[in-house]
C-alpha cells in the first residue's frame, strides 16, 4: 500500500456548527457562508446552522433585491432540506431584539433560548462563525 | 449655517455609527438609512427608542430599494420616516451643503 493510500476504516463522521452573525447584501460573509454549508453538507457530516444576532436577517422572507443590482440568494436556504442539513437554529433573542419572529422567516427553523443554544453549541467538534 | 446629511450604511446591532450619529447630529440635520442602515428604520427593533428621541428636531429618511432587498416592506417603519429612491438620494446630496458618511 502507498503512503497516500489511506486504509478502509469506520466513518468518522464530525458534529459541524455553522454560525450565521451577518446580515445579508451589506458584506459577502452571509453568502459565502451559505455556499460552505452547501459544500460541506456533501460530505456527510452532522451539519447544524444557527443564526444569531444580525444573521437572522438572513432569513427573512420576500426579499427582493431587483431595485439594488444584486442578487437575492435568500431562496437558497430552502435547499438546506434537500442537503440533508435539518438542523437549523435560531436564537429567540435575536429574534425579539430586532422585532421578528419564526413567522418571519423564508424557512422552518427551531427558535432555541440563548440558554439552550449553549448546550447544542458546546456539543461541536468543529464551530466555524461568520 | 450650512446643512448636513448624515449618512448610515451599518446595522444598529452590529456597529455604533447610528448611535453617534444621534449624539452628534445637530438639530435640523438630516438622516438617510441606507444598506444596513435600514434595519433602524423598523419601528419593533429595539434601536428604535434612540431614533425616536431624535425625531423631533432631526430629518430621517430610508432608501427604498434597500428596504425592499432586505424583505422589509412589510414590517412598519418609524412614524416620520420618508422612504426615497436613488433619484431621492440625489436629490437630498444637492439639497444639503455638506453629507457625511459615518462608516
Amino acid at each position: 500500500m502507498e503512503p497516500w493510500e489511506e486504509e478502509e476504516g469506520p466513518e468518522v463522521v464530525k458534529r459541524f456548527m455553522y454560525v450565521n452573525r451577518r446580515a445579508p447584501y451589506g458584506t459577502i460573509y452571509a453568502l459565502e457562508c451559505l455556499e460552505v454549508v452547501l459544500i460541506a453538507a456533501a460530505f456527510d457530516q452532522d451539519v447544524s446552522v444557527v443564526f444569531v444576532d444580525d444573521g437572522i436577517y438572513q432569513l427573512k422572507k420576500d426579499q427582493d433585491t431587483t431595485g439594488i443590482g444584486m442578487k437575492n440568494f435568500s431562496k437558497t436556504y430552502r435547499a438546506l432540506d434537500d442537503y440533508d442539513v435539518e438542523k437549523i437554529y435560531v436564537e429567540k433573542e435575536s429574534l425579539d431584539q430586532r422585532g421578528l419572529t419564526a413567522d418571519d422567516l423564508i424557512i422552518a427553523v427551531e427558535v432555541v433560548a440563548a440558554q439552550n443554544l449553549r448546550g447544542i453549541m458546546a456539543q461541536q467538534d468543529v464551530v466555524i462563525s461568520s | 449655517m450650512s446643512t448636513m446629511l448624515h449618512l448610515i450604511n451599518k446595522s444598529p446591532f452590529d456597529r455604533n455609527a447610528l448611535d453617534s450619529c444621534l449624539r452628534l447630529a445637530k438639530a435640523g440635520s438630516s438622516v438617510l438609512l441606507i444598506e444596513d442602515g435600514v434595519y433602524a428604520a423598523l419601528s419593533k427593533a429595539e434601536s428604535a427608542k434612540a431614533v425616536g428621541n431624535r425625531m423631533d428636531d432631526l430629518t430621517f429618511y430610508v432608501l427604498g430599494p434597500d428596504v425592499s432587498a432586505r424583505g422589509l416592506d412589510d414590517k412598519p417603519l418609524i412614524d416620520g420616516f420618508t422612504v426615497v429612491d436613488y433619484g431621492g438620494f440625489v436629490d437630498l446630496v444637492v439639497e444639503h451643503d455638506v453629507a457625511q458618511s459615518w462608516l
